[in-house]
Formats: structure tokens, C-alpha cells, sequence
């Protein structure tokens, strides 16, 4: 049981990443990205060109680091993926929902261009790499280490947990003690006073996407370490992302944080009880009593 | 020297014109007030002047220069600043990022100004890392003035200052807004609160149904029984 809860707090540190970026962007353009899950998809597989292919090509060595499973080449691909989806996410908003935003679209007409621009992320990733099941490197033992309480670990995870801890960190930083950080707060407080004051609200947006995105691929590259890479990896965290970001409160990077950590428990306990495939089910279950019980969240929303 | 003047402004919502051909202006140094029964038309006409309505007809200029139309964040580089009745502070924020938000496009080092504010509102000070959800309306305005102070506007548009305070804090903001006026920025002031705002004015404008129909120094609209018995509640 405490296994599966450590396994779960690795679990919800991977839906963390997605749910804070969905809350964030939730908190300043008041729009669910049902998309958010195709961008861990894409910053996973941009890390997988990037350490088996370009890597390669430029000749940068293929050795690990101690016993973790990969090395230079991870180490490298890890922050250009990140920036990479900040990029597409960042075009997403420019070309696809910012002129729909621009029109005062309905939600629902917003919602569906979301999916849609989800479903056309996936079909390229699965263009491109097809539809089988990837790692990072096939082949490598993945030994774990014997944590007391009988709780079998791999260095990996640890990374894993350290890498969402410091970007977790690096978030907090900014959101508290940048100029822009503080203007993205402003920005969700309440967006017509920051342009009466003279922020550039659009530039905000920007950010805002970017950092989403960021945090978004790394994620998926975090999950395709932990796990395995596949074109409907991101997809299936969509739900949980919901829920964990519900949980915290729309709006409440912290409380989407803690959401996070909550779901990837939830679920990975589920499994003691129940087939590991109806995780997603479980996830579901939980934002349903979640709306049922305390739509607001349990920090409340971002906003007041 | 006029700071602010509107010729001919036309302005409403959807399909509506709530102001019609309303012609105003500001001059330096001056504290200037726009009354009128509710439903007149007054904080439309100051979302106009700031750009968050786009005018229908009609001109706004501001210092010299045409600003008709111009988006808010336009607006506020040229040397105005605008207080919104309500929602207009971040509550999620400190008062000190309030106010730093205020400064936003500043990239010169604004400590002095910051003190100044600090000086004008000392009770900021003393509360300056609170967050702003948690204070009272009378601090609000306090910060929400504040904030508009940051960019050392030349024309300050206060929205119903002191709508929904405590009787005692009116007095109290009035007198911050003599004491700001002082320190050079010309003020034009929205109010309910006829009386008390035309007694710190040195000019009034009566508004109703959209129209300006009556102008005066606040001392002779005060003394005129006509314009009281009809606009200000007899």
C-alpha cells in the first residue's frame, strides 16, 4: 500500500505539470484547452527525435548518468522539448483561439476547436512515429532500489520527483517575484483593471501559453521515461489533469499542484482494488463527486 | 491650459447612445466634477474618455493630442489615469504589487513615487504585504488611487470614489483627493454624492438622460435652488 502511494505521488507529480498549465491558462483566458494533453504527446515525442535522432546525427554520447536510465542526450532534449511545446502552444493560442476569442465565440465553439487542435497534434505525432509503443531507450534495465517499508523505487522516479519539485519551485519564483509573474496574477484577477493600468495583457497571454506548454511537455516527457511513450499518452492524462485542476480550485496554480498529487494517489491505489484499466475511470469518478460535492475545489477558485 | 476636453462625444452600449454630443473639459490644476441622477450617463462618459467604450461621434483629447477611440493601455502611456468604481483593485495581490502593478510600463526606478503614495496613504504602508482580498472598502479606494497614482498622471478620472463607503470615510477621501490635486494632477470626478464633491470642485457639470445640461463653478452650482431642486434632491 505504501508502494502504491509513492508510485502515485509519481504519478500526480507527471498530471501536476498538465494541471497547473491548464489552470493557469484557465485563470487568465477563462478557456478549458482540452488540447493540454496532446501537448505532453508532443513535448515526449520532440524529446524522442531529439535523443535518437538529432542526438545521433550530432554525436553527443549515448551513456547514462550512474543508474539512471539516460544521460547528455536527455539531459539536452529535456529543456528544448520544453520550449518546444511552449512554442506550438503559443501558436495554438495565435492562430486558432485567439481570433475565435477575438469573435467572442461560444464556449462550445471554443471547446471544440480545442479538440480539434488536440486531435490534429496526436494525428501528427502518429504520423510521424506511428502508433506502437516507444521508449526512450528499449532495452535498459531499470533496476530499482529497496526503500525501507518495503517500498521498491527507481532512480528514474526520484529524478522524476526532484525535476517537478525544482520546476515547481522555478514557478513559484516567477509567479511571485517577476514583473511579468506578478502581471500574470494581476492579469487573472481581473484582466480590464491590468489593461487600464497599462499591461500589456496580450504579451501576458503569451507568457501564459508558453509557461502552460513548458510545463506540459515536460511532463510528457517525464511520463514517457516513467513509463512509455505512446500517441494517446496525453490523451488518457487529459481526465485526471480535469479533475486534479477542479480539485484545486480553476484558477489555483497551488491547488492544482496538490489536485495532482491527489489523483495520481487515487488512482495508483485504485489499482490494489480494481483492474489497473479502469484507472481512468477512477479519475473520472473522482471529478464527478468532486462537482458533485465542492464544485469550487478545496482551496476554492484562483478568483474571488 | 486645458489637460482634457471632449467635443460632440457620442457613446452607448449595443444599439443604444447613452451620451449625446456631450461637451466637457479639464484645465490644469483643476478639480472637476460631473453629477446627475443615476442612469445619467456619467461613468459612460468616463469609460469613453479612457477608451474602454469606443465613442460614436465625437472627439477626445487629451494634453494637446487626439485620443479618440485609443485602447486603454494606449491611454494610460499619454499621461492619464483612470479609478473604476468597482473591481478596481487585484485582490490576490499585496497592496505593494498593486501599486506595482500601477507602474507596470515604468522601466525608470520608482521608489520615490512609491513613497509618495505611501506618504499620501500611510495606512498602505503599514499593511503594504496584506493581500487586498482581505481589506475594506475605504483601503480598496485608498490602493485602487494609488495605483493610478504610480505613472505621475497629468489627468486622473475617478469613477464614483466614494460610492458604497462608510459616511466616515467620504470626508476622508475627499480630502485625498485635495491633497493629490495639489500635488499638480487635474482631476475629474463622477459622484453620487452631489453636495460633498461640488464643494472640492472648481467646476461641475450637471448630466441627465446623456446630455450636459448645466455647467457652473461648483460654488454657483451649489447656490443655484433651480439646479438643486432638479438634479441634486432639492
Amino acid at each position: 500500500m505504501v508502494e502504491l502511494i509513492v508510485y502515485g505521488i509519481v504519478l500526480g507529480a507527471i498530471i501536476a505539470l498538465g494541471s497547473i498549465g491548464l489552470t493557469l491558462v484557465y485563470g487568465i483566458v477563462r478557456f478549458a484547452n482540452f488540447a493540454h494533453g496532446d501537448l505532453m504527446t508532443a513535448g515526449a515525442y520532440v524529446a524522442l527525435f531529439l535523443v535518437t535522432g538529432l542526438s545521433a546525427w550530432l554525436g553527443i554520447p549515448d551513456t547514462t548518468f550512474g543508474s539512471l536510465s539516460f544521460g547528455w542526450r536527455m539531459a539536452l532534449a529535456f529543456p528544448i522539448a520544453m520550449l518546444c511545446v511552449a512554442g506550438v502552444s503559443i501558436l495554438l493560442d495565435r492562430i486558432l483561439y485567439r481570433p475565435l476569442r477575438a469573435k467572442r465565440s461560444h464556449p462550445v465553439i471554443m471547446a471544440m476547436s480545442a479538440l480539434g487542435a488536440a486531435f490534429i497534434v496526436r494525428m501528427i505525432v502518429l504520423i510521424l512515429w506511428g502508433a506502437d509503443y516507444r521508449f526512450y531507450r528499449p532495452g535498459v534495465m531499470r533496476p530499482a532500489i529497496l526503500l525501507p517499508l518495503g517500498v521498491k523505487i527507481r532512480p528514474d522516479q526520484i529524478l522524476l520527483l526532484l525535476v517537478v519539485f525544482s520546476l515547481v519551485i522555478l514557478l513559484y519564483l516567477f509567479l511571485q517575484r517577476s514583473k511579468m509573474g506578478k502581471a500574470m496574477r494581476a492579469t487573472a484577477d481581473n484582466m480590464e483593471l491590468a489593461r487600464v493600468s497599462g499591461i500589456d495583457t496580450e504579451r501576458v497571454i503569451i507568457w501564459t501559453w508558453g509557461i502552460g506548454g513548458a510545463l506540459a511537455g515536460a511532463g510528457g516527457i517525464l511520463y514517457g521515461i516513467d513509463v512509455q511513450l505512446h500517441g494517446g499518452m496525453g490523451f488518457n492524462l487529459l481526465l485526471p489533469m480535469f479533475a486534479a485542476t477542479i480539485l484545486g480550485g480553476i484558477g489555483n496554480v497551488y491547488g492544482a499542484l496538490v489536485g495532482g498529487l491527489v489523483m495520481g494517489i487515487a488512482q495508483q491505489v485504485s489499482t490494489a482494488y480494481l483492474l489497473p484499466t479502469y484507472k481512468p475511470a477512477v479519475a473520472f469518478i473522482v471529478m464527478i463527486l468532486i462537482l458533485l460535492i465542492r464544485p469550487q475545489g478545496i482551496f476554492g477558485g484562483g478568483r474571488s | 491650459m486645458k489637460v482634457l476636453e471632449t467635443k460632440n462625444l457620442v457613446s452607448g452600449y449595443g444599439e443604444t447612445d447613452i451620451l449625446h454630443d456631450v461637451s466637457i473639459e479639464l484645465k490644469e490644476k483643476e478639480i472637476v466634477s460631473i453629477i446627475g441622477p443615476n442612469g445619467a450617463g456619467k461613468s459612460t462618459l468616463l469609460k469613453t474618455i479612457f477608451g474602454l467604450l469606443r465613442p460614436r461621434g465625437g472627439v477626445v483629447e487629451l494634453i494637446g493630442a487626439e485620443v479618440t477611440g485609443l485602447s486603454p493601455d494606449r491611454i494610460v502611456r499619454k499621461g492619464m489615469s483612470y479609478v473604476p468604481q468597482v473591481d478596481n483593485v487585484f485582490p490576490s495581490l499585496t497592496i505593494q504589487e498593486n501599486l506595482e502593478m500601477g507602474a507596470f510600463i515604468r522601466t525608470d526606478d520608482y521608489g520615490d513615487k512609491l513613497e509618495e503614495v505611501y506618504e499620501l496613504f500611510p495606512l498602505l504602508q503599514e499593511r503594504k504585504n496584506d493581500k487586498v482580498g482581505k481589506l475594506s472598502g475605504g483601503q480598496r479606494q485608498m490602493i485602487a488611487m494609488g495605483r493610478a497614482l504610480m505613472l505621475d498622471p497629468r489627468v486622473l478620472l475617478l469613477d464614483e470614489p466614494s460610492a458604497s463607503l462608510a459616511p466616515i470615510l467620504v470626508g476622508m477621501i475627499f480630502e485625498k483627493i485635495i491633497d493629490i490635486n495639489k500635488t499638480g494632477v487635474a482631476i475629474m470626478v463622477v459622484e453620487q454624492n452631489a453636495r460633498e464633491t461640488l464643494k472640492i470642485s472648481d467646476r461641475g457639470y450637471v448630466l441627465a438622460m446623456g446630455r450636459k445640461v448645466f455647467e457652473d463653478t461648483g460654488k454657483a452650482i451649489l447656490e443655484n435652488k433651480e439646479v438643486g431642486k432638479l438634479y441634486l434632491g432639492g
